[in-house]
């Protein structure tokens, strides 16, 4: 079956948001970004391949080394979701402005 | 008339921080928030309009309403008051549900703090939305989505452009 992931997914887990948090700085090996945590480098990789998955970070391959790097717009999909959110308040707000001058 | 509207995210903390001023005395905002049938004319952002099936304004007591969309769909949500300071403060927390508030279990609950503060003749709210886990973000911006799906053209034009 194919697994569908979404960048939620990217974001559900502390490790990896700490992960998206040190790629911000600039693409890292997995060796280097498994050098930050305290758990098995398994572990890491799991949690990169999840992130891969949900097109949070892409692969850079630069010589006989893999680098991961953050999908910025990809990361923009919460943005843009929250925005929608933002916008239905600010529509309910606006409602009640005019309720208010008649109240 | 600026009515600085403050939206803050902290998605890894599971919070929403929103801040809004209305240019109303304070005891006028109170009601619009807490009176079923002022809460139908601007809660449901437009085209949606929130009906209320029943609303118990008391601590524990239960605020069962749905958001009726242009096609006729239909949202419905189960808020259950958990404090309440008349005139100053309310607390709530909000659930999806069916029309007979019957909760599904695991549903993300949205616990809503909502403080009403007078400045003379305008009214400062300030809302602070927080979730237990992390499904809730996803299930927020989802309904985020469709209201932002259904609201109009252009808005939705001006979301596109993001």
């Amino acid at each position: 079956m194919d697994i569908r992931r979404d960048i939620y997914q990217a974001i559900a887990d502390p490790t990896r948001r700490a992960i998206l948090m040190l790629l911000t700085v600039g693409a890292m090996t997995p060796n280097a970004i498994a050098g930050h945590f305290g758990c098995s480098r398994q572990a890491v990789s799991k949690h990169i391949q999840i992130l891969a998955e949900c097109g949070a970070v892409e692969q850079d391959q630069r010589g006989r080394e893999i680098y991961y790097q953050l999908n910025i717009d990809k990361m923009k999909e919460i943005d843009r979701w929250m925005e929608a959110f933002r916008k239905m308040w600010e529509t309910s707000f606006n409602q009640l402005d005019d309720l208010l001058k008649d109240l | 008339m600026t009515n600085n509207f403050v939206f803050e995210k902290d998605l890894a903390a599971k919070k929403i921080h929103v801040v809004r001023e209305f240019n109303a005395p304070v005891e006028k905002v109170w009601k619009a928030w807490t009176d079923p049938d002022l809460l139908e004319k601007w809660w449901g952002p437009k085209p949606w309009i929130a009906k209320t099936k029943t609303m118990d304004f008391t601590v524990g007591g239960i605020w069962l309403y749905y958001m009726v969309g242009p096609e006729g769909q239909k949202h419905w949500s189960h808020v259950k008051f958990t404090a309440i300071e008349n005139g100053s403060r309310f607390a709530a927390d909000a659930v999806f549900s069916d029309e007979n508030g019957t909760v599904a279990p695991g549903a993300p609950v949205g616990h809503w703090d909502n403080k009403f503060i007078a400045m003379g003749d305008k009214t400062k709210v300030v809302v602070d939305l927080s979730f237990d886990d992390e499904s809730s973000i996803k299930m927020m911006v989802q309904m985020g989505f469709e209201g932002g799906f259904t609201m109009g053209l252009n808005q939705l034009e001006e979301l596109l452009a993001f």
